[in-house]
């Protein structure tokens, strides 16, 4: 029992610090707020001015789950690039040294990632209500839920790729070619129905695609697939990710 | 025995970092290893704090093996590394807590034990300041700290006072034996600067290519190699006329200088000048760590060898 309360100690001692970090590295906070008011406001009212209603929504408020799963795809991918600094300036010595298994070390910077997206998917929330957005007050709880079961497989996603890699520039590099294909083959700008048959199934293999489909099923009412569906898919995405990064960890 | 090692070994691809390592350390030991870059004194701390797995051999610290219980080990130790690992953007009582929590301090003494360190370390004005603010005096103090904090019976540092001017250094050097005597914690700490070795440990292994070529107390090492030292430059170099001399303990020769060790410098030194011929320099010196390990490596120490820059950790990896 007291093993299990030290792990426990161990994720909150973690998880505490990034958050702590978070709050008092203001450009972080800054740019995960003003990426996505970008999209929406110049992109989706831009393009938005050259593109019909799609299923009787504006543009604007088409793309808006779209636009909410991309920021969270970014910044929970992008979290993963701390890993590599905190290693490089031994923050995170002093952790892997401690008594706390290094499954609880993960879930710790998993949580702290997450939050950092969450706290971001609030702001996006906000947002929504003042553009018309249909948000009743059970929609907003389940689209907080989705999101934040595909910022955890997110987070551990680039935390894998963070724990693997040792360089900045070595993640930046990898992470693009897993974040914009994954962005990109999501349907998050554009409905699935209407692509070419090659591009159709390189969407079935994204999981996102699942995260974007339910999230627009959640908050529009317009899905692919049955909403449960898409969560499993994202849950047993979100499981598998958990595992590659509890075992990177330990190999670091 | 607080930490014992059999045969311990550590091999990157073909270069051995640790060959075959035997080793003991009583507790309540200060215990020193000097040696140079590269020597192998953090692989073997990396080791021993479970950092680091072993190619081959045993280790046992605090009685636990290291590879099969290094959860009990990492309870029972506490470490202080060789680069700054306290949290820039935390202050130093968040850098605390943080341990605290990690290192499974029980809840009721937690703050306690947080102003306890921080008046040992004399950092009670500082510590709800970001760390970022500190001198590198301070983040090593509070390093040391947060070392102690778990109260471990062993307590490993590498390199404590590395890039501290010398008035910072003698105050940690006075903070380490203190809390050894009154913790009766055993210290076991890697150096490169003999002063730190000569005051502060009760015992010195002297690590070359990652072996111990020479382990007792400083002053029976010294008085075993060095004695006093002699420095001259001979006009007709003869090194084997003052090799022969009875009071001669051994002459190495390094730069065209020929570092002669003497038993007795006051009474021999007369008679050692006129054996040498005409010289071009001299100097007379008590001997020191430096000339044991210059006895036993054909090298010297030099204080610039310091490693830790930032780039070269990096470029480690």
């Amino acid at each position: 029992m007291s093993e299990l309360m030290n792990e426990i100690e161990g994720i909150y001692a973690v998880w505490l610090r990034e958050a702590k970090i978070y709050v008092r590295e203001k450009e972080r906070l800054i740019s995960s707020v003003i990426s996505p008011l970008l999209w929406i406001f110049a992109f989706g009212a831009g393009v938005g001015s050259t593109v019909n209603v799609i299923d009787g929504y504006s543009y604007q408020v088409f793309i808006y789950p779209g636009i909410a799963v991309m920021a969270v795809l970014f910044t929970s991918l992008f979290y993963g690039i701390y890993i590599i600094w905190d290693r490089k300036l031994d923050f995170l010595k002093e952790v892997l040294v401690a008594p706390v298994s290094r499954a609880s070390v993960f879930a710790g910077k998993m949580l702290g990632g997450a939050t950092d997206a969450m706290v971001q998917v609030i702001f996006l929330l906000i947002i929504g209500l003042f553009i018309n957005v249909p948000l009743t007050p059970l929609v907003v709880i389940k689209a907080f839920l989705m999101l934040l079961l595909i910022s955890i497989a997110m987070v551990s996603i680039g935390l894998v790729i963070g724990a693997n890699l040792n360089s900045p520039e070595g993640f930046s590099l990898v992470i693009n070619f897993v974040m914009w294909p994954m962005f990109f083959f999501s349907g998050a700008l554009f409905p699935v129905g209407n692509l070419p048959s090659w591009l159709e199934r390189a969407t079935y293999v994204n999981p996102l695609t699942y995260g974007v489909d339910a999230l627009r099923g959640i908050i529009l009412g317009i899905n692919h697939f049955p909403v449960y569906y898409d969560a499993a898919i994202m849950l047993l995405f979100a499981l598998l990710a958990m595992a590659a990064g509890v075992l990177s960890f330990r190999r670091m | 025995m607080v930490i014992k090692t059999e045969g311990l070994t550590k091999k990157y691809g073909k270069i051995t970092a640790v060959e075959g390592l035997n080793l003991e350390v009583e507790e309540g030991e200060i215990f020193g290893l000097l040696g140079p870059n590269g020597a192998g004194k953090t692989t073997l701390i990396s080791m021993l704090c479970t950092i680091l797995k072993p190619t081959s051999g045993r280790a046992w610290v605090n009685g636990f093996d290291v590879l099969k219980e290094s959860g009990k080990v990492r309870k029972s130790i506490g470490i202080v590394f060789q680069a700054p690992s306290v949290d820039d953007l935390l202050t130093g009582r968040e850098n605390l807590a943080m341990h605290n929590l990690l290192f499974g301090v029980p809840r009721g003494i937690r703050k306690q034990r947080i102003d306890e360190v921080l008046s040992i370390v004399n950092l009670e004005k500082r510590a709800d300041d970001l760390v970022n603010t500190y001198s590198g005096g301070m983040r090593r103090r509070l390093e040391l700290a947060r070392g102690i904090m778990h109260h471990p019976k062993i307590l490993f540092l590498d390199e404590p006072t590395l890039g501290l001017d010398p008035q910072t250094r003698e105050h940690i050097w006075a903070y380490i034996s203190d809390l050894a005597e009154k913790e009766c914690m055993t210290v076991m700490l890697t150096t490169h600067y003999m002063e730190e070795a000569e005051q502060l440990c009760d015992r010195v292994a002297i690590i070359d290519y990652g072996k111990i070529v020479a382990l007792d107390s400083p002053q029976t090492l010294k008085n075993k190699i060095a004695g006093d030292v002699v420095k001259i430059k001979q006009k007709v170099r003869d090194v084997e006329t003052i090799k022969k001399l009875e009071y001669v303990k051994n002459v190495q020769e390094k730069d065209g200088l020929l570092y002669i060790s003497i038993k007795n410098a006051s009474k021999h030194l007369q008679d050692l000048l006129v054996h040498t011929g005409p010289i071009d320099f001299v100097e007379v010196r008590s001997g020191t760590l430096n000339d044991v390990f210059l006895y036993y490596t054909g090298r010297e120490i030099r204080e610039s060898e310091g490693e830790g820059g930032f780039w070269e950790r990096v470029m480690k990896r």
